[in-house]
């Protein structure tokens, strides 16, 4: 059955900075209004425009990290130290400023009830935003849906939505679990160092259960995670990738 | 340098063709490999955007912008039917 | 025309001269890492270049062969199509005129050709005297290979893909054969002071 987007031109909208939100110290997150907003499905993105006073133009995309239900359209930026568009989006936008976007974006990597699961998400750094509005789609919805999140930071204190994501009500079937790559506190009881084959082996759903995994952050942690699970035996058609730049800025 | 995937360019294949290609699957006709254009490997820094076979690294898809209209390039990349790719299949 | 971003920047742009820098062009002081693929890494003892297609014989040198060559230090501009120049670039490499001094063409044309299957074609006329280099260091040190070393082609009076990096090559033609960014789209020539960055521009 064939499931048609809404052909047509994604046509750059003018968005407005409701409000700018910090979530850890190089990271923001940005509620916008935007005149004409479809709507969107849980992992999409949207691409970003910024307009010199001298015309010079630089374009990234940002996954959404509101939820489909939540109304309105949260981005999540990390700043990049030698970005160019982050940068501004973390330290010089303010509410009521505007700026260009397009979308929504995106139909390989969303997450929607009807998929099922079990599902696993692999996040490294802000590869956990699209995964915010996954989390967000399956609450608003009911769903019972078993997930597991496993999430690389180098820190505690670099965890995004941190206080959101411990917040979790037990007896919701969303199973967490942290790993810091570089430090950690002194009771740490959760993992410590890069996602292996080992951690893998212990987060991952039994492939008999044929669990649907999405995996998203940097191109390198993304390509690990991935092979460690191929590797270990999990099937790569239910593998799905989103691979962040640096380059992005 | 980084690559990234096929994610990239979604915006300007949909630009492109009016509806969502990420799911979109092909065969590369230099290895017969299968992926979705999702999953190809891309490199975007340019003149253009390069999408690869990420078997092989055949050249699959080239996005060009020339006086704000994108143009894409397929070649050795047989495609199918771009609903085809829903995870749930 | 899209609306201003308040506060927006962008990249530090110097200030255009606009007779020293191509019009559209912005400055940078950066060497932004631009590419169609992997970078290749050919071990230099399996490394050659090579002048082939329309010639009497062909002509070829090893790494070593290819050192012992006379070269220049030379410093120029260099404008990429994205709309970046960098100024007062220093590189030193061997003249092409010194590589086409070793065979008898009569060939109007060529085609640059690198590993990784990167080609660009160009007009004899482009590349002979002191219009073009192979170019193997870059501000004093050795190439680095993300940005084309161990040796690239340098032209740096066209539009700078034309420069192709990984250059194993020239295959000299009778016709003009567009190479890979001419197949999708980008100029023949790809003169920067005519603004020659498309087909039928």
């Amino acid at each position: 059955m064939a499931r048609a987007a809404l052909p047509g031109r994604l046509t750059w909208q003018l968005g407005r900075v409701l409000e700018l939100v910090g979530e850890t110290a190089r990271v923001k997150s940005i509620m916008i209004e935007l005149p004409d907003w479809q709507g969107h499905r849980a992992g999409q993105h949207v691409d970003v425009r910024l307009t010199a006073e001298d015309g010079y133009q630089a374009q990234r995309s940002y996954s959404i990290a509101s939820g489909p239900e939540d109304g309105g359209l949260l981005l999540t930026v990390e700043r990049l130290d030698d970005g160019e568009v982050s940068p501004f989006l973390t330290d010089e936008l303010r509410a009521g400023d505007e700026f260009e976007l397009r979308g929504p974006i995106g139909g390989y990597f969303v997450w929607e009830q009807r998929l099922g699961g079990p599902v696993l998400l692999i996040a490294g750094g802000s590869g956990i935003v699209p995964f915010r509005a996954m989390l967000r789609h399956r609450a608003a919805v009911g769903s019972t849906v078993p997930f597991r999140l496993l999430y690389s930071s180098r820190t505690w204190e670099e965890v995004i939505y941190r206080d959101e994501l411990l917040a979790a009500p037990s007896g919701d079937a969303v199973d967490v679990r942290f790993t810091l790559t570089r430090a950690w506190p002194d009771d740490w009881t959760g993992s410590r160092g890069r996602i292996d084959g080992a951690l893998l082996r212990d987060v991952a759903w039994p492939d008999a259960d044929q669990p649907l995994t999405y995996i998203c952050g940097p191109t390198g942690f993304v390509e690990a995670a991935a092979a460690g699970l191929v590797n270990n035996g999990h099937a790569p058609g239910r593998i799905r990738t989103e691979r962040f730049g640096p380059s992005g800025g | 340098m980084q690559r990234l995937d096929g994610n990239a360019i979604a915006g300007q294949l949909f630009d492109v063709f009016g509806v969502e290609m990420t799911t979109a699957a092909g065969t590369c006709k230099s290895c017969g490999a299968s992926a979705q254009i999702a999953e190809l490997m891309v490199y975007l820094r340019a003149p253009g955007a390069v999408a690869r076979c990420p078997a092989c690294g055949a050249v699959l898809i080239v996005v060009t912008e020339r006086a704000g209209t994108t143009h894409a390039t397929f070649s050795g990349f047989a495609l199918r039917d771009p609903s085809a790719g829903d995870y749930c299949r | 025309m899209s609306p201003i971003t308040r506060g927006f920047r962008g990249r530090r742009r110097d200030t255009v001269d606009p007779a020293r820098v191509p019009p559209g062009q912005y400055v940078t002081r950066d060497f932004p890492v631009l590419s169609a693929g992997p970078t290749p890494h050919t071990p230099l003892p399996e490394w050659s270049f090579t002048i082939d297609g329309a010639v009497s014989e062909p002509a070829s040198w090893t790494w070593e062969q290819f050192l012992e060559l006379p070269a220049d230090t030379v410093t120029v501009d260099i404008h990429c199509v994205t709309k970046w120049s960098k100024l007062d670039t220093e590189w030193r490499g061997v003249r092409v005129q010194t590589l086409l001094d070793q065979i008898e063409t009569a060939a109007g044309y060529l085609t640059a050709w690198s590993d990784g299957g990167y080609t660009t074609n160009l007009r004899l006329d482009d590349v002979v005297d002191d219009r073009a280099w192979v170019a193997y260091m870059y501000g004093g040190e050795p190439l680095e290979s993300e940005h084309g070393g161990p040796a690239r082609l340098l032209v740096p009076h066209l539009y700078f893909w034309k420069s192709a990096k990984w250059a194993r090559g020239l295959t000299l033609t009778d016709d003009d054969e567009p190479g890979f960014w001419e197949n999708y789209g980008y100029h023949n020539h790809g003169d920067p002071w005519l603004e020659q960055r498309y087909q039928g521009d």
